[in-house]
């Protein structure tokens, strides 16, 4: 247990700007939605690292919060999913910038 | 600096790097949603290597394991993995999302490498015993854990709902 913290918040930023870079250029849903997930791993990482450098490990709150997130971040990709396949059965396509009209 | 500990994260966070970015960069939907889940699990190494066993194991389960065959799923029933000819719209538009994406990392790492927590040492060795994490979710987090269990349920009943094909009675040709 010796690699430094910069490392692990330099990877967390690393995975964030991808994803967000990926959720802005690519145009199917499905991606974005990706995209959303490694920006949400991103942030699930910083907490895990500052826990576990922080003067406190002991009372695990960084562990939690990180499980309570899986879990919210799992809510979100089911209903992000079941969304998709909603506007697909709809519109006959999963490209978000075809979704530009609220009358349907 | 014992060298096996940096480079077992040195590999960790290459697979989870690579696996992220074919994510977001191959043109096949299938092939990307396969990378993101070996970024996901490299991710899950990550947090073993930093003695998060319960949260490491959490993550291969849930995103390994149940979000990555969603994401697999939603792109069979979109017919996602079809490169449609002719659409020059489904190419990527990078030239959005890359310029945004620098400047947001050249913040980020700009912050990090002036914060003076870099210095701090971890505690030598920490307990993370399962049994601990539940008496604490028992004890001092059975509020959140309540209401998580209540999101979870409102969630998958909502996208039961809305990914439910809605009955047209009234268009005989609906196909």
């Amino acid at each position: 247990m010796t690699t430094p913290l910069a490392h692990y918040l330099i990877l967390a930023a690393l995975l964030f700007s991808i994803g967000l870079a990926g959720a802005l250029a690519r145009r199917n849903a499905v991606l974005v939605l990706i995209g959303l997930e490694l920006m949400l791993n991103a942030a699930n990482l910083n907490f895990i690292a500052f826990w576990r450098f922080g003067p406190h490990p002991e009372r695990l709150t960084g562990v939690m919060f990180v499980l309570f997130s899986i879990a919210i971040a799992a809510a979100e990709a089911a209903l992000g999913l079941a969304l998709v396949i909603a506007i697909y059965r709809h519109r006959r396509t999963a490209q978000v910038d075809r979704f530009d009209s609220l009358k349907g | 600096m014992s060298m096996p500990n940096e480079i077992a994260f040195l590999l960790c966070a290459l697979v989870t790097l690579v696996g992220a970015v074919a994510a977001m960069m191959l043109r096949n939907l299938i092939h990307c949603a396969l990378c993101a889940a070996g970024a996901f699990a490299g991710l899950a190494a990550i947090y073993l290597q930093l003695d998060a066993q319960f949260a490491g194991f959490a993550q291969l389960l849930i995103y390994v394991g149940a979000i990555a065959i969603l994401i697999v799923f939603t792109v069979l029933l979109t017919r996602g993995a079809d490169i449609l000819p002719g659409t020059a719209s489904a190419a990527p538009s990078w030239w959005m999302g890359l310029p945004v994406g620098g400047l947001v990392l050249a913040c980020l790492i700009e912050s990090i490498l002036a914060s003076p927590s870099l210095r701090r040492l971890p505690p030598p060795e920490i307990q993370a015993p399962v049994k601990q994490i539940g008496e604490q979710l028992m004890n001092q987090f059975v509020m959140p854990l309540e209401t998580i269990g209540l999101l979870l349920t409102a969630a998958l009943l909502g996208a039961v709902v809305i990914g439910l094909r809605e009955p047209r009675p009234s268009e005989p040709n609906s196909q």
